[in-house]
């Protein structure tokens, strides 16, 4: 029976089915829910590891020692892991590994838009790009077919659109059960790269991608949909629903094998049709390959052919079937343009960024720092919000771990001002602790702080090495940062954990160290008021009749603190409401009015137990 | 026309737009049609807007709905209503939740929370506009969380669909200790849009 599943959903059920006993990665959105899905099932092991390089050096691991793994992570994650990407396709395998690589096309939650199709190709691993559920799944059972046969990892490449879109899939239902492996290989030659060795195995692999040529002319997932001869599309991912929707009646020749490419089959399918066009998202990866094979891909005239445009369709964002006809009208492949109702509203709908949530512990710090005027070198995580007005204390941030090093960068240059970085807990394990050893080794005088708010948050609650609990759920060391912190060196009295709410005590510290010179490491500590534990612990504040509309609380940048359609006599401003239904009650605006018109905890229940009194 | 049944979901992230979806999609599946769900994670769900495809026939291609191809937009915030205005074919519904979330934009960037009037001139003559209490109503049931299934009950008596096998999905999707809530709020959701 077919089951309703994500792609990611499909991509953990088929490497459970495949026999992989092993699965490792880092949370990257939208990658994270494959291993989640993939944990619980019975007779694996499945880790968050503390970055992608780890990831995927435990799944290489795994592969060496002859059974099947993969590893999962976002596009930008493999340019962390791509030293031991690189490696892996030196050696080649024991058992089935798979990469699977999560892009990001339109950004919906990234830093960059990169197309990972060019990652496989630079490091000459093989590479299936799926285009719904169904693909993502009997890719995911090829790929570790393709790693064995050929003794090469193999990438695996989805895209957001297709990680987070449910179709239905037939999945199988019985597991592969993978040979009993050999004993651990003591093969130097193959898996000890040392200069000699790597030199002999190098023209290695061009031979296999020669024979993956070869192989992809057959490869079932290559197929060629004969229909009218007018137009043959060749399409790469998640661009084929694009194709059939929008030229239900063009021949399609879907490639699930994007790299390499069979050259026979495409020559074949070219000639086979009036006009062939790439449908393809980011960059022209499939297109280039095939103008390199002297195949006519469809232009329109006096189109402009460098550095990175497409001949048709945008290599900037995800398509969809509206812009896939306003593309293709204009390149003269439709006679009518895109139909719509009304494209242009009468209104101007304000913007509903993404924002800090109420409670959230970062919001304290971010609102001292605000104060403070300090340039600040941000991080990836839900901290990265903090950016936004009327925080907007948060001046760069550019990929994971990167926050630190920066700030060092500035102040070992000899920017004048104070540098601050800000990192989350999990981001300081995946790549802050060698940043933070920097700056105490050079000796500059950064000021990091590091916020703890024990999880891994905008992926969604993943566990760390900071939480106490592995992601199969197993108990396991908690990981001290204050220890870690003083262990690398820092001096006692520049090291400080105070609880994130307390605004007064961040602001005291942190203007304390501004004056004295040299390093300095903050660690903010309250768990992310979304958990479970912490939800029920939420009480809402409550505005007295103190409050004058001075509209300092709105500095925090709570959406739980709103303006009342009252406004105070004397001022005519609008006076503060708080959201009952979203108030978490962490007392940040408490603190921060200067009227203690908002009432603390404590006070909101002395206040109904004296109304309680009353009645 | 298109012979897929195309339903847009939109909100604020955490309002249950996926929980709506996830219904919705296991239904058209039950009901034996191809079905496609498509919605975006991570960054956008900290307070930003969402919407959710859901489109079922019997062979759907793209996950995204087409512009103006939408048979029904359901928005479980007013305001995301106008903004996902141009998805809604011509004589097609929108659903609309009488509550609003104000956007940090609003409370103190300066930019003003559109009225009713407004949000309704997103929309043209030719498409009907169903406004519900959703919100207060799924209060009134003990828990105002579960506004998305008072809009999927109206949903369900839009397309007149099997409400029976609505509730069964439900059961499968729901916590028990929510699912009294859950299952009143479907009911309430049809017997609003009935009357």
């Amino acid at each position: 029976m077919k089951r309703l599943l994500s792609g990611n959903e499909a991509i953990a059920r088929a490497a459970w089915e495949a026999g992989a006993v092993v699965g490792a990665g880092y949370p990257g959105t939208p990658s994270t829910e494959i291993l989640e899905e993939f944990a619980p099932c019975p007779d694996v092991y499945a880790e968050w590891a503390p970055n992608e390089k780890v990831a995927l050096d435990v799944a290489i691991g795994a592969a060496y020692a002859g059974r099947r793994a993969f590893a999962t992570m976002k596009h930008v994650g493999l340019n962390v892991a791509l030293d031991s990407f690189w490696s892996v396709s030196m050696t080649g395998i024991e058992a089935g590994l798979v990469v699977v690589s999560a892009d990001d096309p339109s950004l919906h939650s990234s830093q960059n838009e990169q197309d990972n199709r060019q990652l496989a190709k630079f490091a000459r691993v093989p590479c299936l790009d799926p285009a719904d559920s169904q693909d993502c799944h009997d890719l995911m059972v090829a790929a570790f077919e393709i790693s064995e046969r050929f003794d090469t990892p193999v990438m695996l490449r989805p895209t957001t659109r297709v990680c987070h879109t449910s179709t239905p899939v037939e999945v199988g239902e019985v597991r592969n059960r993978a040979a009993e492996p050999a004993a651990y290989p003591r093969n130097t030659a193959k898996y000890d790269m040392a200069p000699a060795n790597a030199r002999a195995r190098r023209p290695l692999l061009d031979k296999r991608i020669e024979a993956l040529t070869e192989f992809a002319e057959t490869f079932p997932h290559n197929r060629w949909e004969r229909r009218g001869a007018e137009l043959g599309i060749v399409a790469s991912g998640v661009a084929y629903t694009y194709a059939r929707e929008v030229f239900p009646d063009a021949s399609v020749l879907k490639l699930g094998l994007v790299y390499p490419l069979p050259p026979r089959l495409i020559a074949d399918f070219a000639a086979s049709v009036d006009r062939l066009v790439v449908m393809e998202e980011l960059d022209p990866f499939v297109e280039e390959q095939l103008r390199l094979m002297g195949v006519e891909v469809f232009r329109e005239p006096g189109h402009a052919a460098y550095p990175m445009t497409k001949s048709v369709f945008s290599a900037v964002g995800e398509m969809d079937p509206m812009s896939v006809r306003r593309d293709a009208y204009a390149a003269g492949l439709l006679a009518e343009p895109p139909h719509v109702s009304r494209i242009d509203l009468p209104i101007s709908v304000p913007g509903r960024p993404p924002t800090l949530c109420p409670g959230c512990p970062h919001r304290s710090s971010f609102y001292v720092l605000h104060k403070l005027g300090l340039p600040v070198n941000g991080d990836i995580g839900c901290y990265t919000l903090g950016m936004s007005k009327p925080l907007d204390a948060l001046h760069t941030a550019g990929c994971m771990g990167a926050s630190i090093a920066v700030a060092h960068g500035a102040a070992q240059a000899g920017d004048t001002e104070r540098h601050v970085a800000v990192i989350g807990d999990s981001t300081f394990f995946h790549s802050g602790v060698a940043a933070l050893l920097d700056v105490l080794y050079n000796r500059s005088n950064v000021i990091t702080i590091i916020m703890d708010n024990r999880t891994t948050g905008m992926t969604g609650h993943q566990q760390n090495p900071g939480t106490g609990m592995t992601l199969q759920r197993k108990e396991t060391n908690e990981v001290d940062i204050e220890r870690v912190v003083l262990a690398l060196g820092f001096p006692a009295e520049r090291v400080k954990t105070i609880a994130s709410y307390d605004v007064k005590a961040i602001e005291r510290q942190l203007k304390a160290w501004v004056k004295e010179d040299g390093p300095a490491v903050l660690i903010t500590q309250e768990e992310c008021a979304l958990l479970p534990h912490a939800r029920t612990t939420w009480m809402p504040l409550q505005v007295n009749d103190s409050c004058n509309g001075c509209t300092i609380c709105f500095r925090i940048g709570c959406p739980a603190i709103l303006q009342s359609d009252e406004l105070d006599e004397r001022t005519q401003r609008p006076l503060a409401l708080i959201d009952q239904a979203r108030c978490t009650g962490c007392e940040i605006c408490a603190q921060v009015c200067p009227r203690d018109a908002i009432l603390f905890r404590d006070q909101v229940r002395e206040h109904a137990h004296e109304a309680h009194a009353h009645v | 026309m298109s012979d897929t049944l195309d339903i847009a979901l939109v909100g604020v992230g955490g309002q249950g737009t996926i929980l709506a979806s996830d219904v919705l999609a296991e239904l058209g599946m039950r009901l034996g049609h191809d079905v496609k769900k498509a919605e975006v994670h991570g960054m956008s769900q900290r307070g930003g807007s969402v919407v959710s495809h859901v489109r079922w026939g019997p062979q759907v291609h793209s996950p995204i709905i087409p512009a103006g191809g939408a048979d029904v937009v359901v928005a479980v915030e007013k305001m995301e209503a106008a903004r996902y205005a141009a998805l809604l074919a011509p004589r097609g519904t929108v659903i609309l939740n009488d509550h609003a979330i104000e956007p940090l934009t609003v409370i103190t960037g300066g930019a003003a929370y559109p009225s009713d009037p407004q949000i309704e001139q997103c929309y043209t003559t030719d498409q009907r506009m169903l406004w519900l209490d959703a919100t207060a109503t799924a209060e009134r049931l003990g828990n105002a969380a579960a506004a998305n299934v008072v809009l999927l009950g109206a949903l369900c008596a839009v397309l007149d669909l099997d409400v029976e096998l609505c509730e069964q999905v439900l059961r499968g999707r729901v916590a028990d200790k929510h699912l009294a809530v859950n299952l009143a709020a479907l009911r309430e959701g049809v017997r609003a849009a009935q009357g």
